[in-house]
């Protein structure tokens, strides 16, 4: 069992991301019921719930990846109203981790990292490429950077993806089920580098079913189910204690081991 | 009849092929562009712009060519515009090549996965920077084989231009047949002559694939 990273201070109450009643329809079917939540900055949240709940429609908001027809989302005190314009200057500050890595294949490791900071940041190369060598240091993987993607392991290319997010040094980092695609001897290694970095205070919102994760890390964590948010808790509460009855119904399935 | 040897006809045809070549070129780049611009029309405005180039292709490809070469040659000068036969040509067959290539580059940009779209967005470009390094360089190893069926098409197709008075290298193969009366040697002649402008295409097609394959 590892230790349990240290918890926000509690006077760093700054709001960094807000969802009010969020409501998000494809077609005719809605993905995102009224869905409500806050997190702080430095906080670090865990959103679970069984597939098809709408935890990555829910974060994939956060940066406009989707569009939410109803409610408000405010990435630090700025409402991403229907015809936000720049959402560019949003993305620059919220990173991204997906599922399947989504690394460019035609660029070296080195060139997937400074890609942003060059084209958008308007770093020029040298200091981007400082700045890459340092995050891929950080995620234990410099020795690879000059190296294709395909040339890496699935935990190698999601530690390099999250060095990449890193890279543009945002305020917040979405995680979109980091370790669902991997091997599970290379989940550990993807883990390992969450948690340092979670240990740094980085403000993240992580859709896992890593629940040990959820146990290590998170001050918060939030339970969807068909589109809704059903139940928030610290995770001391939410495994021992869980109020609701789907809440506890997903747990019996999900901590059988 | 007049009897005419190989090396009199010979280089009638090759300038024939020469403007053969440079309306292929005038068309292959001006389409070029052209599809390009299409292309960022098409992704960058997904309402307006997808529908305007939607009903520009069906247009262009819906249409035979000969009837676009006439429309251009008699059209433009109803606008004022003087129009010569390479005029009319250049410009028949660039709005004829850009959608024909805008298509198949649609297609090719189609086959990028979303997640590329989703990961360079996510990371802060904006639209013209996701094509630039993202997108457009691995459409590009995809689009050369298609790109390059269409350019041999493409010079094979301005043989219609000789309609609107442009000798390239059928006409001039026409005409020399009708002087010798030696229709099987002539025609020969320029089919070959139209295999050695095609090929080194093809050929440099296979290299330029496996340049762009290296990441792989």
């Amino acid at each position: 069992m590892q230790p349990q990273v240290s918890p926000i201070p509690s006077e760093s109450l700054q709001t960094m991301i807000e969802l009010r009643k969020v409501s998000k329809w494809y077609g005719e079917f809605q993905a995102l019921k009224e869905v409500s939540l806050t997190v702080h900055k430095g906080e670090r949240v865990v959103v679970c719930g069984p597939s098809g709940s709408g935890k990555s429609t829910a974060i994939r908001c956060i940066n406009r990846l989707e569009q939410h027809q109803e409610g408000q989302i405010l990435v630090e005190g700025i409402e991403l109203t229907p015809g936000f314009k720049n959402i560019e200057l949003i993305r620059r500050e919220v990173g991204m981790v997906f599922q399947q890595f989504n690394l460019f294949p035609h660029l070296t490791v080195l060139q997937n990292l400074t890609l942003a900071p060059r084209r958008v940041r308007k770093l020029p190369r040298k200091q981007a490429e400082e700045l890459a060598m340092q995050y891929l240091t950080r995620v234990h993987i410099a020795e690879q950077a000059h190296k294709y993607p395909s040339r890496l392991s699935g935990g190698q290319q999601q530690r390099v993806a999250i060095a990449r997010a890193l890279c543009m040094e945002p305020q917040v980092m979405l995680f979109d089920e980091p370790t669902s695609a991997l091997d599970p001897e290379m989940i550990k290694e993807v883990l390992d580098v969450m948690i340092e970095l979670a240990d740094d205070h980085m403000t993240m919102i992580c859709v896992t079913h890593e629940m040990g994760f959820a146990r290590t890390v998170a001050d918060t964590v939030v339970f969807m189910d068909h589109g809704q948010v059903v139940e928030v808790a610290p995770p001391k509460t939410f495994f021992s204690n869980p109020k609701n009855e789907r809440t506890k119904l997903f747990l019996s399935q999900v901590l059988v081991h | 009849m007049i009897s005419l040897s190989l090396s009199d006809i010979l280089p009638f045809l090759l300038i024939g092929a020469r403007w053969t070549l440079l309306l292929s070129a005038i068309a292959f780049l001006g389409g070029g562009v052209g599809a390009l611009l299409l292309l960022l029309l098409r992704y960058g405005q997904p309402q307006l712009g997808a529908k305007f180039v939607h009903l520009y292709v069906e247009v262009l490809q819906g249409t035979p060519l000969l009837l676009q070469l006439f429309l251009v040659f008699f059209g433009l000068p109803l606008l004022g515009v003087e129009v010569s036969p390479l005029l009319a040509a250049g410009v028949a067959l660039t709005l004829y090549a850009s959608a024909f290539l805008a298509e198949i580059w649609r297609g090719c940009v189609d086959a990028i996965p979303h997640g590329q779209w989703d990961a360079s967005g996510a990371l802060g470009l904006n639209f013209l920077l996701q094509m630039r390094y993202v997108i457009l360089p691995q459409a590009l190893r995809i689009a050369v084989p298609p790109t390059v069926g269409f350019l041999t098409q493409l010079v094979k197709a301005t043989a219609l231009a000789s309609i609107v008075g442009f000798n390239e290298l059928t006409k001039t193969g026409q005409i020399v047949t009708n002087a010798t009366f030696q229709p099987f040697i002539i025609y020969g002649l320029v089919a070959l002559i139209y295999f050695a402008m095609c090929y080194p295409l093809t050929f440099c097609a296979r290299i330029l694939e496996r340049k762009l394959g290296q990441s792989r």
